[in-house]
This record gives structure tokens, C-alpha cells and sequence, in this order.
């Protein structure tokens, strides 16, 4: 005979921010009646230092523990002990959104609260053109088959809820294209007086053209940012977050070319 | 044994038939009459749809009594009222209606004028196989291995979840190799149930990477020529989940308190309605690969619905877009297609979207003929020709989508478009296929002109003339153009060398043929019969003529039979006059193409099918006769030892429709000798031979009719020919009570025709055939007892025996005797009442005999009654046979009584019936008589 408990929050997105009120109830469904000890609720807000493979050491040489650090924690007791009915019971409960301390909270791409970072958005949008000649890093020019092209990004000055658009167009190529991607990169810097660690990381790769793709005609450039993993850009003086945008083109048999696009997102 | 003397009755039949029969009283009309309680006093027909097609009610009254059918309806019969209001065209009608003016409003709905996507789907399946070996590949393993990703380390967290889309299961990688067609489908199917299944057990991840998986199966192209079909397939599944998606996500805004209406606006979607369906929209646009984030979005297009007015229209034209992004043609101009048909379903109103598609198709159509394409093509081995034959589903499709109720100028202008093209066959072919059949029909000469200059190497020529004729079977081209259409492409089809392409195409030519030189006949009809069948009698049979020398050599028919069946199909329907139809020289030679035995009786069923529905007189003409016959011996021909009954039932059934249509008038031995020489052919079909032996008796009556019972020599003569005919043919026969009761019925017509001696010879027959009467006889399947079946032939031989006059030379009553003596002796079920019945009977046979004059008679034949005149000895001779009937009958009621109790309970039980109170007595005194 089992006793089903679960926590509704009141709105659906579950995107709260600092200074609203957190509501919701508490369901709790039974067949027969049920003993308690009481119910409390604790709402408990962290932030977590991720370690990638990679910079391990370098972060562990400035930060001797990486522990979870609390930013919110509150607990209110929400039923003396006692016996519940059988059925369902509902019991609501609100928790004032209050930051612990003086802290600056930044929206994080784990969002859980917003400082809004009021930047005036301004579209920037940037025109491109490749040719083997434009490449960098190539060890043998001689070796890379012949090809334009060209596009545009409309801007890349982009609101974090709009999607990443432009044009790209083929203008030609002597080597058949396997596939045209969007890499979207986040490049996280951490660091105080002593150096700094800096880490960048695929978080959506896109394919936007698949196979031999038509000459002289755009193919669309088009991607939304993921909600899980994308934040408005941000810069203060310990760490920055920022993320950027690759181009990567295919060609037969096995030519990779990339070109890169810094971004600049914000929320308005 | 004591005997019991016989005396019969006399009777009057003349008084008592006068005694008996109710007085006839003249009956006004309207007057009240017992079998007359209904009369339909009025008639009102209502218009149920706009079709006119009509429903009428009758509505019932009567005078004087009510009838309870009609009275509780109100004046309407159950059926008619049935008919009134639940008429599928009505309530079609009626929602048209309604759908109509919503229509008006928004435009939001493709009507039933609109060819389904479900109509092509078998199409497409059928037609698109391939017998070489499939894979699925559900998790495409390459995807890791893609250089580009290994150059940035992924957080170990982000990299399972960005997986955990594309990772069907857990840690499987499912690879099928060497799949039969066959298999692949089952797969597919699974593939189907197993995503409803996760959906049912709420597992919608496990269901979304299903779909993801599936739809990346369309981005391989390796087998070509399965692409449609798994196009098809595989859409099904995108389809499913496209609906599933829709209506949970319906289903969140319906609370207890309200239900969504079918035409919502945003605004009554609720929150968690519409965060549920941002997150699918969020989760799909982060699907890696460009193919299947296309089709899984595009399969819940309709949610955009619950998000915005405006997203459908922004989406749209946003996918159109996004397959500019896929290389390979084929794969991109189905995946237009598949926008299309979503696009359609959810907003047909939006057209600009099909334009583009359109457009952007012309714009990549260039790369069909591109490097990449024909690399691969050398790759698989496959040729152009029959590369570019799996475009056309996907083409037609769209053309389709943007003809439908589309303006004249757009139509003109995309067939302009795609004239500018090179290479236009394969847009030709679609534009045919596509836009409305009187579009093309009144182009005709414009499309042959363009077809003629098409590249000979690019697709094949005859399939442009094949749509073209499917067009034109629909539409009628300007009547000037009709027989040029005809010539020109006959010129180019009868050039064609490989046999099945030939005959796909004939197939449908045939059918322009027959149908547009009716028309020309109904047109002219009053004025011109006879030079327009001549014409058309030409028409046919050069394009028959033209198949059969096609189709001779090195029997390439063999392959064609559904197309030639087709034909021949064709040509029946549009030929109800079969005078006209066989004078078409070819017809028979055409026929003989069909070598194979089943598929030639199948196609002379249809023959004799069409001949029977269609033929409205007999007829005697010679040529049908012949062509029929040898349509018929086909038939029958083609029964063996291992012919189904049911089989042999229908060819004698379509025979026997043809023998009835026989007639010669008044020239009776033409008729004769029509049945003779059909004997001769039919002789292994049993009913066709019976239809044969009543067709001659009728034949006999026929002339006795004509003749008003007076036969002269000739006549004579003739009707004793018949009646020789029936004597022979009866013995072939198998079935014992037909054998019987045809001995009997043509006895009958024999003693009408006043042909005794033969008379006695059926009989006589029949009396030497009845001891060989099974006890069981096979009906339907079922053995059952024959004795029933035997009394009631015995009581119907009795009747006639009446007035059988005896045979100078034989004894009293002679026939009587023997046919007794038969009985005698037959060996009857213990202990049954049969032959106590068939005594009694014959002791009712014996007293109308004993009358001195007969109840009935035959015209000119003198009966028994008329020949002995009354006379004792006679009388005394049919008073001792009624002795012996009535021990016979006293001593099996003898032995009834030995089981006494029975008999004793029986008499009880009858007497306690109104009517027969006498028995009382009886039953009282039986159980003395016996004890003694």
C-alpha cells in the first residue's frame, strides 16, 4: 500500500527570479489513511564548480575544494505531526525568493535565477567568404580542392530566445560537400591574479546541409539556442562566459573546414 | 386376412368446384379489400444532397385498417425514414454544408475533391519494390567517429544527454543487415507498434528517438529503388507520432470544466499545454542531423497551433527552406513532398508554401543530372531510366497539392517554368499526372508536341504517353483534336520495342479509343450509325491488331496478362453491343494471346459476364453466335477432374445466360440444331445440359403454342425429334432427381404434344429408375434422407399418371402396376410412415380414376376415363388394386399398434384436439383390443 508524494509548482516553465514568490503545492495520495511525523519542505539553491577532464589540475592549483557553494536555503514546516486522510490531500506552501546574504547572482545556464543584464541589443550582422585562401592552420594549400563560399550571419549580436539566423550559399566547390554543421561553442574563463583556466565546450552541434548541396543556392542558417545550456553573455572580473559559433563544411573525401564566429548573447 | 372391399366416392367435380369456390363480387376502386390495406396515396421526393441524387418517401394510408408497420411511424416506412435521415450522403451533405461556410471564413479545409495521401500509399508500395538485400541502422554508429566534435572535449554531462537523443536504447545499437523487403516492412511495423507502446506506457523520450532513428533512415539512399516505399513507410510512423503529440498535448487544455473547440485559438491553451509543446519544439531543434530534425518537426507541425496564430505560417515557409539544405534530389524533393502533404492537411490555405517548394524544386532540378547523382547511380548499378521513374510520387504529390483548385494562370505558368527546363520529361510527366484532366485534354496537342521533343535518353517516352492517355480517359480534348491525338500517339506507341512498355501504354489507349469514339457515336447517332461503327470498328481494331503483333513474338504476352485482362475489360465496358464488338476483326485473335488456360476462362468469364448484364434482346445474329461459342467451349473446356464445384456452377451459370439468349424466332430447327450442336460442346457441365433439355421442352411447347395443338406431319415430326432429344440427353445426366423429374416434365411435354408411345417411354423410365434411389443423398454438402425428396417426386408422377390413357397392347393400368410394384419392393427405412404415405396417395390416384370423368385432361389426348368409359371391368380391376393398397396399409397399422403404448399415447394425444373428440372412443377401446 503505497503513499505517493509529489511537488507541483505552480508555473509551468518553472523559471523563477530573484525577489518573486515560489508557489506551489505539495500532493500527497494514499489509499488508506496515513501516519506522520510532521512535513516540512526546504528549498535549497546551489551553485556547482564543474571540473572538466581536462583542466583538473589547473583548477585544483587555485581552488583547494570545489565544494557545492549555498546560495538559498529556507525550510518552513508545513503540517504538525498527525494523520492524513485517505485520498489526496493537497497542502500549499509559497517560499519568498531572497538572496542569502549580499551575493551578485548571475543568470546561469542552469537557470535558476535571473540578473538581468540590461544591454541594449543592437543587430550586428557580419557578411563572410571562404576560399582556401581565407583558411588558416592549413598544412598543405596546395592540397585543398577549390571552392566559394559565401553567407551571412544577420547578426551576431543575438537574444538568447531568438534563433542564430543567416545564409550560406555555394557558390562552388570542385569537391562534393558531405555536410554543413553550426557548432555552437561555450568558452568558459576562470581566474584571479595568479592565471587563468579557459574551457570551451560543444554544447549543440546542428547539421544544416546533408550531402551534395545545390550550387548557387542558400541554404538557411538557422538554430536555436538551448534553453539548458546557453546564458547571456558575461564578463566579470573572476570569470567569464561566453560563446561562439562555428561554421564547420565537410567536403570530400576528408577536408574539415571551420570558421569562427564570437557571439555576443543577452536577454531583453 | 381379412379383406376389405373397395368402393371410391363419386364425385362431382363441376358442383363441387361451383360449392367451393367464393362468389366473386366486382370491387370498386378505393373499395376496402383484405389484400389491399395499403395503397400509396402519394409520393414525395426530397432533395438530400446537392448531387440530386433522391430518396423518396412513401408515405402509406390505408381506408379502413391501420397497418401497425406503418401506423407507428407516423406515415413513413421504417427504411425510407431510415434512409431520410441517416443517409451518409445527407450527413455529408450536411457537414459540407457547414464545412463549407467555415470555409468561406478561413479556407482551413481541403475538400473530398482532394486526392488523399492514402490512395497513393499502396500505389507507391506496390510499385516500388526491389528484391536486393536492406539494412536498418538504428543508431547510426558513424556519428561518433565524425571528426570535427573529437577536437573539443564535451563535458561528460552534456555528452549523455546530446546521446541520449540519438541512442535509441540504452546502450544498443541495432544494426539489421541483409533484410529482405519483407522483413524491412515487418521491421518498419515494429518499429511502429513499439513507439505507440512507449507512448502508452508514457515513456516519450523512448518515443521520440524511435521516430528520430526512423526518420534518419530516409537520409540513406543505398537500394534506390525502395526509396518511395520507405518513404512511404516510414512517414506512417512520423504520421502516428505526429498525432499522438497533438492530442496529448490537446488533451492537457481539456480540464473537467470546458473541451477545446476544433478551431482554438491560442489563447485557451493553457500554460502547461504550452510549455509541454515548446519543450518538444526545443528538443527537436536540438536533433543534430538536418533530415530527421526536418521530418519530426515538420510531423508536429499542427502543434504550432497551441503556441501562436502565426506559427504555422512562420514554419512553414522556415522548413521549406531548410531543405535546400540536403543534397541529394531525391531525398529532398520526398521530403517536399512530405512538407506538402503536413502542409495540406494543417493549412491548405497557406499555398505560397507549395509554390516555393515548387519553385525551389526547379531551382535544384539541375543536380539530377549533377556528378554526385550519377556517381551513385554508377555505384548501385542503376540506370537513368529507371532512376528518374522514382521521382514521380513525390513530384506528383506536390503538383498535386498546388493544383488543387488553383488558378488557370498559376497552372500556365508552372507549365511554363518547366518547358524552359532541359530535360522536362520527368516534370512533364508529373504535370500530367497532376493538374486537373480537363486542363491537359484541352492542351492535348500541346503536351504530344512537347513529349515528341523530349530527350529520348532521360525518362522513357511511353510513360509521358501513358499519363497522358489516363488524362484523356477523364477528359474529353476539343472534338477536332480527338482522332489527330489518336494518330500521333499511336505513331509513337506503336514504335515502342520492349512488349510491357508497349502494353502499359496501349492499355490506356484502348480505353481513349473506345470511350471518345462512343461519344463521337452518341453524338451523331440518328445521323450516322453505320459509318461511325465502321470507324470505330477501324480505331479498335487497328489498336488491337497493333497489341497482337507487339505481342506475338517470343510469347512476351505471358508477362502482360493483367494489362491485356485490362484491355479486354476496357473494351467490354465500352461496347454494350457485342454485334459491333466481335465484328472487330481482331477481338477473337486477341483473345487467343491469352495462352494460359485460367487466365483465358477468366477473361471469357468476363466476356459472358458483360454479355449477360448487357445483352437486353435474344438474338440470333451469326457473329456473336460463333464468337460466344467459342467463348463458351473455352470455358468449358477448361473443366477437369479438378475443378471446383463452385467454379463449375459459375461457368455453367454465365453458359446457361448465353443458351437463354438464343433465339432464332420462328425457324424452330435452327433452334434445334443451336441445341444439338451445344450439347455437343457442353456435355461436361450437368445444369447447362438440363438448361439445355427444359430449353428443347419449351422449344416442343413453343410449337404446340404456334402450331394451337395441332400438329402437322412436319410438325409432328419436329416435336418428336424434340422429345427424342430430351430421351437421350436425361440418361447423362448424374443426379438422380433430376434424371427423374425431367423424365417426368418431358413425359409431360411429350403427352401434350400427343406423342404417347414416347409418353410411356419417359415414364417407364422413370418407374425403372426409382428403385435405384439412393437412401441418402448428398445436398449442399450434407447427406440427408431421400425419402421426402422421393414422395414429393412420386406424388407429382401420381398426378400425371391420371390421365396417362393405357397402352392398347399392356394391361389395365399397367403403369400403375409397375410403378406399385417398384414401391413394393423398394427398401424402405425400418419402421417409417414413407410408404404408407406414397399408399395413401396412390388410394387417392386410384378413386380419381374410378370417376367417370376426370378432374383434368390434355388437350386432344383421350385419358383413361373417355377410353374405357366407365366400364365395370375397368372399375372393378382399379377397385381390387385399392384393396391390396388398403391391406397393405391395415397391416402396417397393425404393427403401429404392437407398440401400443406409443400408438395409444399418440391417439390420446389427438384426441384431445377439438375435432377429433371421436378418437376418445378409440383410445378407450384400443387397449381392450390388443389385450386380446
Amino acid at each position: 500500500m503505497g503513499t505517493a508524494l509529489d511537488i507541483k509548482i505552480k508555473r509551468a516553465n518553472k523559471v523563477y527570479h530573484a525577489g518573486e514568490v515560489l508557489s506551489g503545492v505539495v500532493v500527497i495520495s494514499s489509499k488508506d489513511s496515513v501516519q506522520h511525523q510532521g512535513v516540512s519542505l526546504t528549498m535549497e539553491g546551489t551553485v556547482n564548480l564543474q571540473l572538466s577532464a581536462k583542466s583538473v589540475g589547473v583548477f585544483e592549483a587555485f581552488y583547494n575544494s570545489v565544494k557545492p557553494i549555498q546560495i538559498i536555503n529556507s525550510t518552513i514546516e508545513m503540517v504538525k505531526p498527525g494523520k492524513f486522510p485517505s485520498g489526496k490531500t493537497e497542502i500549499p506552501f509559497e517560499f519568498p525568493l531572497h538572496l542569502k546574504g549580499n551575493k551578485v547572482l548571475y543568470e546561469t545556464y542552469h537557470g535558476v535565477f535571473v540578473n538581468i543584464q540590461k544591454g541594449k541589443f543592437t543587430p550586428s550582422p557580419v557578411d563572410f567568404t571562404i576560399t582556401p585562401e581565407t583558411l588558416q592552420n592549413v598544412k598543405e594549400r596546395a592540397l585543398l580542392p577549390k571552392f566559394l563560399l559565401r553567407g551571412h550571419l544577420n547578426s551576431t549580436n543575438c537574444v538568447i530566445t531568438q534563433p542564430l539566423t543567416g545564409e550560406l550559399v555555394v557558390e562552388s566547390s570542385e569537391a562534393a560537400i558531405r555536410s554543413v554543421e553550426l557548432q555552437l561553442v561555450r568558452v568558459e574563463t576562470c581566474g584571479c591574479a595568479e592565471g587563468y583556466a579557459r574551457d570551451a565546450t560543444e554544447i549543440q552541434n546542428i547539421q544544416i546541409a546533408d550531402g551534395d548541396v545545390c550550387r548557387g543556392l542558400s541554404v538557411p542558417i538557422y538554430m536555436v539556442f538551448p534553453r539548458l545550456f546557453t546564458c547571456p553573455t558575461l564578463e566579470t572580473t573572476n570569470f567569464k562566459v561566453e560563446f561562439e559559433v562555428n561554421i564547420v563544411v565537410l567536403l570530400h573525401p576528408d577536408h574539415l573546414i571551420t570558421e569562427n564566429f564570437p557571439l555576443k548573447l543577452c536577454r531583453i | 386376412m381379412a379383406v376389405f372391399p373397395w368402393h371410391s366416392r363419386n364425385r362431382n367435380y363441376k358442383a363441387e368446384f361451383a360449392s367451393c369456390r367464393l362468389e366473386a363480387v366486382p370491387l370498386e376502386f378505393g373499395d376496402y379489400h383484405p389484400l389491399k390495406p395499403i395503397t400509396v396515396t402519394e409520393s414525395k421526393t426530397k432533395k438530400v444532397n446537392r448531387k440530386g441524387s433522391t430518396s423518396s418517401t412513401s408515405s402509406s394510408s390505408s381506408s379502413s385498417v391501420v397497418d401497425p408497420l406503418s401506423s407507428v411511424l407516423d406515415g413513413t416506412d421504417p427504411l425510407s425514414m431510415f434512409a431520410a435521415t441517416a443517409d451518409p450522403a445527407a450527413l455529408a451533405a450536411a457537414m459540407d454544408s457547414s464545412r463549407r461556410k467555415r470555409d468561406r471564413d478561413d479556407n482551413s479545409v481541403v475538400g473530398s475533391d482532394f486526392e488523399p495521401w492514402t490512395n497513393k500509399r499502396g500505389e507507391i508500395l506496390a510499385r516500388y519494390t526491389t528484391t536486393e538485400k536492406l539494412s536498418i541502422n538504428l543508431f547510426m554508429g558513424s556519428e561518433k567517429g565524425k571528426a570535427g566534435t573529437a577536437t573539443l572535449a564535451m563535458s561528460e554531462k552534456v555528452r549523455t544527454r546530446l546521446e541520449e537523443l540519438d541512442d535509441f536504447e540504452e546502450g544498443s545499437q541495432k544494426e539489421l543487415l541483409n533484410l529482405t523487403q519483407q522483413d524491412y516492412v515487418n521491421r518498419i511495423e515494429e518499429l511502429n507498434q513499439s513507439l505507440k507502446d512507449a507512448w502508452a506506457s508514457d515513456q516519450k523520450v523512448k518515443a521520440l528517438k524511435i521516430v528520430i532513428q526512423c526518420s534518419k533512415l530516409l537520409s540513406d539512399t543505398s537500394v534506390i529503388q525502395f526509396y518511395p516505399s520507405k518513404f512511404v513507410l516510414i512517414t506512417d510512423i512520423l504520421d502516428t507520432f505526429g498525432k499522438l503529440v497533438y492530442e496529448r498535448i490537446f488533451s492537457m487544455c481539456v480540464d473537467s470544466r470546458s473541451v477545446l473547440p476544433d478551431h482554438f485559438s491560442p489563447e485557451n491553451a493553457n500554460d502547461t499545454a504550452k510549455e509541454t509543446c515548446l519543450n518538444w519544439f526545443f528538443k527537436i531543434a536540438s536533433i543534430r542531423e538536418l533530415i530527421p530534425r526536418f521530418y519530426v518537426e515538420a510531423s508536429i507541425l499542427k502543434c504550432n497551433k497551441f503556441l501562436s496564430k502565426t506559427g504555422i505560417s512562420e514554419c512553414l515557409p522556415r522548413l521549406t527552406c531548410m531543405i535546400r539544405g540536403i543534397g541529394d534530389p531525391l531525398v529532398s524533393v520526398y521530403a517536399r513532398a512530405y512538407l506538402c502533404r503536413v502542409g495540406m492537411e494543417v493549412a491548405p490555405h497557406l499555398k505560397e508554401t507549395l509554390n516555393k517548394n515548387f519553385f525551389d524544386f526547379l531551382l535544384t532540378f539541375k543536380q539530377i543530372h549533377g556528378d554526385t547523382v550519377q556517381n551513385q547511380l554508377v555505384v548501385q548499378g542503376v540506370e537513368l531510366p529507371s532512376y528518374l521513374p522514382l521521382y514521380p510520387p513525390a513530384m506528383d504529390w506536390i503538383f498535386q497539392c498546388i493544383s488543387y483548385h488553383a488558378p488557370e494562370a498559376l497552372l500556365t505558368e508552372m507549365m511554363e517554368r518547366c518547358k524552359k527546363l532541359g530535360n522536362n520529361a520527368l516534370l512533364l510527366n508529373s504535370v500530367m499526372s497532376a493538374f486537373r484532366a480537363e486542363f491537359i485534354a484541352t492542351r492535348s496537342m500541346d503536351f504530344i508536341g512537347m513529349i515528341k521533343e523530349c530527350d529520348e535518353s532521360g525518362f522513357p517516352k511511353h510513360l509521358l504517353f501513358r499519363s497522358l492517355g489516363l488524362n484523356l480517359a477523364l477528359a474529353d480534348p476539343p472534338e477536332s483534336d480527338r482522332l489527330q491525338i489518336l494518330n500521333e500517339a499511336w505513331k509513337v506507341i506503336t514504335k515502342l520495342k520492349n512488349p510491357q512498355d508497349y502494353i502499359n501504354c496501349a492499355e490506356v489507349w484502348v480505353e481513349y479509343t473506345c470511350k471518345h469514339f462512343t461519344d463521337t457515336l452518341d453524338a451523331y447517332m440518328l445521323k450516322c450509325i453505320a459509318t461511325v461503327h465502321q470507324s470505330l470498328k477501324r480505331e479498335v481494331n487497328t489498336v488491337l491488331a497493333d497489341v497482337i503483333k507487339h505481342m506475338t513474338p517470343d510469347r512476351a504476352f505471358e508477362d502482360s496478362y493483367p494489362q491485356l485482362q485490362l484491355i479486354i475489360k476496357k473494351v467490354i465496358a465500352h461496347f454494350h453491343d457485342f454485334s459491333v464488338l466481335f465484328s472487330v476483326e481482331k477481338f477473337l485473335p486477341f483473345l487467343d494471346m491469352f495462352q494460359k488456360e485460367s487466365v483465358r476462362v477468366e477473361v471469357c468469364k468476363c466476356i459472358m459476364d458483360a454479355f449477360i448484364k448487357h445483352q437486353q434482346e435474344p438474338t440470333k445474329d451469326p457473329v456473336i453466335l460463333n464468337a460466344l461459342l467459342h467463348v463458351c467451349k473455352t470455358m468449358h473446356d477448361s473443366v477437369n477432374a479438378l475443378t471446383l464445384e463452385d467454379e463449375k456452377r459459375m461457368l455453367s451459370y454465365l453458359i446457361n445466360g448465353f443458351i437463354k439468349m438464343v433465339s432464332f424466332g420462328r425457324d424452330f430447327e435452327q433452334q434445334l440444331s443451336f441445341y444439338v450442336e451445344s450439347r455437343s460442346m457442353f456435355c461436361n457441365l450437368e445444369p447447362v445440359l438440363v438448361q439445355l433439355i427444359h430449353s428443347v421442352n419449351r422449344l416442343a411447347m413453343e410449337t404446340r403454342k404456334v402450331m394451337k395443338g395441332n400438329h402437322s406431319r412436319k410438325t409432328a415430326a419436329f416435336v418428336r425429334a424434340c422429345v427424342a432429344y430430351c430421351f437421350i440427353t436425361i440418361p447423362s445426366l448424374a443426379g438422380i432427381f433430376t434424371r427423374l423429374n425431367l423424365y417426368l416434365h418431358s413425359g409431360q411435354v411429350a403427352l401434350a404434344n400427343q406423342c404417347l408411345s414416347q409418353a410411356d417411354a419417359f415414364f417407364k423410365a422413370a418407374i425403372s429408375l426409382v428403385p435405384e434411389v439412393p437412401k441418402m443423398i448428398n445436398i449442399d454438402g450434407k447427406m440427408r434422407p431421400s425419402e421426402s425428396f422421393l414422395l414429393e417426386f412420386l406424388c407429382n408422377f401420381f398426378s400425371t399418371l391420371l390421365i396417362v390413357p393405357d397402352h392398347p397392347e399392356h394391361g389395365v393400368l399397367f403403369l400403375v402396376r409397375e410403378l406399385l410394384n417398384v414401391i413394393q419392393d423398394y427398401t424402405w427405412e425400418d419402421n417409417s410412415d414413407e410408404k404408407i404415405r406414397i399408399y395413401t396417395c396412390v388410394l387417392h390416384l386410384l378413386s380419381a380414376m374410378s370417376q367417370e370423368t376426370y378432374l383434368y385432361h390434355i388437350d386432344k389426348v383421350d385419358s383413361n376415363d373417355s377410353l374405357y368409359g366407365g366400364d365395370s371391368k375397368f372399375l372393378a380391376e382399379n377397385n381390387k388394386l385399392c384393396e391390396t393398397v388398403m391391406a397393405q396399409i391395415l397391416e402396417h397399422l397393425k404393427t403401429l399398434a404392437k407398440d401400443e403404448v406409443k400408438t395409444l399415447e399418440y391417439i390420446k394425444k389427438q384426441s384431445k384436439q377439438p375435432d377429433m373428440t371421436h378418437l376418445t372412443e378409440l383410445a378407450l377401446r384400443l387397449p381392450l383390443q390388443t389385450r386380446t
